[in-house]
């Protein structure tokens, strides 16, 4: 019961394309890639109206107040009166803009965050997309991000676009670097670029109750925690939200769009915010696993939605949370302290392999952590002395 | 199929590489550029080279485009004047191009039918690399931070 439940949707497949099986092999090739490509678009697209709604709402309730709640129950209709409102106002391009370019930004910048979800495994045999490398196709597809990021606001033929580009392209190139040897360790330990090897390897439990995932190991812990930091500065949210900085640049590089090709953006911000959390739930937290062994029943992909709405809960936690971050501070952590633990997490995963992958190898592992942090925390510490911060109004 | 597919992206990666080097506007002809490494990196997907296919892609479009793109930005103003033909680089792509000409109708492998080539894992590059190419691996290693050390030699402010 509990297998044929997990297995649903390949059953589904299989069925559908037993429509056709008397058709050319290409044409059900064809076919089999058009299912898993619809699968994917319904399925985020569906999570994407979801999360703006549960967004506003998680976001209200931590700053006290209501937040949608007209439209349906509980506000729940939202994002279909927001998608009618986008989709029914003036499309403007500036006058002395590029119009190709112009157009061609929104839509280069939704196409590649959605080739990104392709490669994730959302379950047991629920990869869309298999290919040999497909940690490398994330990274790869993902870093033409930039580019088209750069072609809206130089299109825009604005000085607030450019300048929005600008920031956006310096702080993803510098994050880039973290975010990828982050991911590093783990396909060294696993020895595959397949995301669906790297979910295979933390299958299991040691002693019967803890789950062998990643981010269970010392270098896992650290690796997890500068990616999904890097995966935030990469999604351009808040608190790394420089690049559209309101109160400086009215929206950067999405300052002369309107009408769909801004909601177009918009959904490529969430789409790619979807991907990268989707890429550390199945690096780090055990992709579609389930954290203890008497819970499989449950259908893999319950878990791994799950895990990822586990991780979107944070993201918006952070937005609500934290301001801004200043420029110089964010290529400071980037550079000087990011980069080095990083390449620390590295080293840590090949100590941990090579003292047999145990609790003397879990051990010496976080020896190694510990060491280059403090030793870190002390380098870079600027002895700068802070005034008590004292309150006027606020007391 | 696998011709069919060879001539689409061999016409596609041509006619950006022509609409790269003819357009007047440097920066439509640096996206034309993006356009035809964007083919060249299908042509090793056709090959099965994945993990060439995906590097180029990494490298080139990710990397280098936009640094062509913000040299363009950052250094010419005049792109709206007419500039006249410029016969040089004629000249140097013909040689260029005659170069590659004569060393491909040179090889002898050509006439030969080639042998069923299982495609490259990742695993073997890595492990060609790290066993008969550590040296010139390591002096790549140390030209690149070199260049990085370079560069922050060059933007680094004056103390006074």
């Amino acid at each position: 019961m509990s297998l044929a439940l997990d297995q649903i949707f390949v059953r589904c497949k299989h069925w559908l394309l037993s429509w056709i099986a008397g058709a050319p092999n290409w044409v059900i090739q064809i076919v089999s890639s058009l299912i898993n490509i619809f699968a994917v678009l319904a399925a985020f697209l569906t999570l994407f109206a979801l999360i703006s709604v549960l967004e506003r709402k998680i976001l209200a309730r931590m700053q006290n107040r209501y937040g949608p709640n007209r439209v349906g129950p509980f506000g729940l209709f939202q994002p279909i009166a927001d998608g009618i409102k986008m989709l029914i106002k003036e499309d403007i391009v500036p006058a002395r803009a590029d119009k190709v370019v112009h157009f061609l930004a929104p839509v280069v910048l939704a196409a590649v965050a959605i080739l990104t979800l392709g490669v994730i495994p959302y379950g047991r045999n629920m990869t869309p997309f298999t290919i040999n490398g497909g940690i490398l196709f994330f990274f790869a597809v993902g870093s033409t991000t930039e580019l088209a990021v750069f072609m809206a606001g130089w299109a825009s033929n604005n000085k607030f676009s450019m300048l929005g580009a600008m920031r956006a392209i310096a702080q993803m190139f510098s994050y880039e670097l973290p975010l990828i040897i982050a991911v590093l360790p783990v396909v060294m330990v696993v020895g595959s670029l397949v995301p669906d090897r790297i979910v295979a390897a933390q299958g299991g439990y040691t002693l019967g109750v803890v789950p062998r995932w990643f981010v269970l190991t010392p270098w896992g812990a650290t690796a997890f925690i500068l990616f999904f930091v890097s995966g935030l500065v990469e999604s351009n949210r808040t608190p790394f939200d420089v690049p559209e900085g309101e109160s400086e640049i009215v929206a950067g590089h999405m300052t002369e769009y309107s009408g769909f090709k801004y909601a177009t953006f918009f959904m490529a911000e969430y789409l790619g915010m979807f991907a990268v959390s989707g890429l550390a739930v199945t690096l780090f937290l055990g992709g579609w696993r389930a954290p203890l062994g008497v819970l499989e029943f449950v259908p893999s992909y319950v878990w791994f939605f799950l895990k990822l709405s586990a991780l979107l809960f944070v993201y918006i936690w952070l937005r609500a949370t934290l301001p801004r971050t200043r420029v110089d501070q964010m290529m400071n952590v980037a550079w000087k302290f990011m980069l080095p633990m990083a390449f620390t997490c590295v080293i840590a995963a090949a100590v941990w392999h090579y003292a047999g992958r145990g609790l003397r190898g879990w051990l010496w592992s976080l020896l190694v952590i510990v060491v280059v942090y403090s030793a870190l925390s002390v380098l870079l510490d600027t002895g700068r002395k802070f005034a008590r911060r004292t309150y006027r109004f606020a007391e | 199929m696998n011709s069919m597919a060879f001539i689409i992206v061999s016409v596609f990666t041509l006619a950006a590489a022509l609409a790269a080097a003819t357009l007047s506007n440097l920066m439509h002809a640096a996206l034309c550029l993006v356009l035809a490494l964007l083919g060249l990196a299908s042509f090793f997907f056709l090959l099965g080279a994945e993990f060439v296919g995906l590097v180029l892609v990494f490298i080139y479009v990710g990397a280098v485009a936009v640094l062509i793109v913000f040299t363009i930005l950052l250094t010419r103003r005049d792109s709206k004047e007419h500039r006249g033909f410029n016969w040089s680089g004629v000249f140097i792509a013909l040689a260029v191009f005659g170069c590659l000409t004569w060393a491909i109708l040179k090889t002898q492998s050509l006439t030969i039918v080639p042998p069923h080539i299982r495609a490259l894992a990742v695993k073997q590059i890595g492990q060609v690399l790290m066993a008969g190419y550590v040296w010139p691996l390591q002096c790549v290693g140390v030209l690149l931070t070199a260049a990085l050390i370079g560069a922050l030699v060059l933007v680094l402010e004056e103390k006074r």
